[in-house]
């Protein structure tokens, strides 16, 4: 039985459809990471996993007692509210001092139990969610595009921690991700996303998928340079074909 | 019911005490802060400062609509306010323009009350110990309340104290714990409104959104954690209504400003005196 499952869901905001007929599963101890462009609804598709926003058709169905562990996408830290990292780590439940350190360490930033939330750099940002997300001994973590802000090596750096987390524990693992590369590597399965499911598989299926080359660029060399290029096309059913591009042209010729 | 020798005494001690309207006075300020600190920093936190405004303007349309209807005045102050903070937190929800509709509702809600105000007969003479606050004129009754509606607040923070905070960190973090960020931002709103109703007396309509944020804002640069800071704003904000007393007393200041006056003397020595210690 799946960990969580979604059937067929529709979501929408305002009349505007966002996710259309989506289904995606997660097994025990797999690694599944969901790519597509930005607007593609990667991210209401994890806040409808997690019951945050309604579906409008089709069902959401959880594990019975499934504990989740959620990395949020940010964490808007106001300056008017003080937080050290060891009390954000009890929080909603309060942990042992011994169960923070050790879950601190688990992610490689055992020192920052003191420092304030806000003064952490955007890596250890990430390691301390992380943190706060095992420490409810999760079946499943859901990261929403959980390395945001990092630079290459930090974001190889924590999907490695991510694969680790998973080795020792055998969670399994939800994320949503633009950048590919690096996730692809990391990821037992993964669901390309854009309104609707265009292909599903593992990395080295989806990668060479054509759904997923119209998506984000002509093979893999080339997919993190063109991505931010291609990235726009539209997959939407009831597209208008009404092909109107207002070409304004108002080159200054010196 | 038992009562040891030791409470009997205490019991001839201080009600004696209660006699004297400074002690009450200074009770009510301190009361006040109880509930003051803890709420406060979290209308700090979560950036609800104008919320706070419109709630305690709402207040004046409450005493006129009590006076008129020979209602208990806390009834209606906390009905208007709760009324009021209910329709803000619905139409932010909603995704209206908060900046301006809060404006709008803030200030009408206080032009509504006043003119209201002026249909009731006998309000007019005393309209000032409404938006300035009467501490002076604190009764037992009105001591009672104060302390309360403090301790009901105190109690409902501390209940939802975990859950609130996770809520005001990220309210998808919240949800995924299983938590519902709506009920806490729910409990907020009905806190707010009985501090209004408990703060009227005290501090006025004008100035409640003050004893809200200005202690908080000044326990801010001295604490480290959440609960160090609404710790250090019931202290500041007692330390205000006493020396806010204190001044209304010797100088024949308005015992409301005036508390809100040490407040903010407070907020500038220690936001000077973090910005040492952090650089």
């Amino acid at each position: 039985m799946s960990l969580i499952a979604a059937e067929r869901i529709c979501v929408g905001f305002g009349g505007a459809e966002v996710l259309h007929d989506v289904s995606v599963a997660v097994q025990q101890g797999e690694i599944v990471t969901i790519v597509g462009p930005n607007g593609s609804g990667k991210s209401t598709l994890l806040r409808a996993l997690l019951g945050i926003l309604p579906v409008a058709r089709g069902r959401v169905s959880r594990a019975p007692g499934l504990r989740i562990g959620y990395v949020p996408q940010r964490l808007a830290l106001d300056r008017s509210l003080p937080m050290t990292v060891r009390r954000f780590l009890s929080l909603p439940v309060r942990v042992s001092d011994g169960a923070a350190g050790a879950a601190l360490a688990r992610v490689g930033v055992p020192d920052v139990g003191a420092l304030q939330m806000a003064s952490l750099s955007g890596g250890q940002l990430q390691r301390v969610l992380l943190a706060r997300a095992l420490l409810s001994d999760p079946q499943l973590l859901v990261l929403d595009e959980p390395t945001q802000g990092l630079d290459q090596p930090g974001e190889a750096g924590f999907y490695q921690l991510i694969a680790d987390v998973r080795g020792s524990t055998g969670v399994a693992v939800l994320m949503v991700s633009h950048d590919l590369h690096v996730v692809m590597a990391a990821s037992d399965r993964v669901i390309c996303l854009n309104g609707h499911v265009c292909c599903e598989g593992t990395p080295k299926v989806v990668s060479s998928a054509p759904e997923y080359r119209a998506l984000f660029g002509l093979g893999t060399q080339g997919a993190l340079a063109l991505y931010q290029h291609v990235h726009d096309h539209d997959h939407t059913h009831d597209h208008d074909h009404s092909h109107d591009h207002p070409h304004e042209h108002d080159h200054t010729h010196a | 019911m038992i009562m040891t020798t030791a409470t009997i005494t205490l019991m001839n001690t201080i009600i004696p005490m209660l006699d004297d309207f400074l002690t009450r006075a200074a009770l009510a300020g301190v009361g006040l802060s109880l509930a003051t600190g803890p709420l406060g920093s979290f209308v700090v936190w979560r950036r609800m400062a104008y919320f706070g405004d419109a709630t305690a303007h709402a207040a004046i349309l409450g005493v006129a609509l009590a006076l008129a209807s020979d209602l208990p005045v806390g009834f209606g102050i906390m009905v208007v306010s709760l009324a009021m903070a209910v329709t803000v937190a619905t139409l932010a929800a909603k995704g209206w323009a908060m900046d301006t509709t809060l404006g709008v509702l803030a200030h009408s809600a206080l032009a509504f009350g006043l003119v209201a105000v002026s249909f009731v007969p006998g309000v007019r003479t005393d309209l000032s110990a409404w938006l300035f606050g009467d501490i002076l004129a604190v009764s037992r009754g009105d001591l009672a309340f104060v302390w309360g509606g403090a301790v009901v607040v105190l109690a409902l923070l501390a209940w939802r104290w975990q859950a609130l905070l996770t809520a005001t960190l990220n309210e998808d973090l919240a949800h995924a714990s299983g938590l519902n960020p709506d009920r806490e931002r729910l409990v907020l709103t009905v806190a707010l409104a009985i501090v209004v109703a408990v703060a009227i007396k005290v501090v006025g309509a004008l100035l409640i959104a003050a004893m809200l944020i200005v202690p908080a804002a000044a326990a801010r640069g001295l604490s480290r954690t959440p609960e160090a800071m609404a710790a250090l704003a019931i202290v500041i904000g007692a330390v205000a209504a006493l020396g806010g007393l204190h001044l209304s007393l010797w100088q024949d200041t308005p015992a409301g400003p005036s508390i809100i006056v040490v407040a903010a003397l407070i907020f500038a020595a220690t936001t000077a005196l973090g910005r040492r210690f952090t650089g």
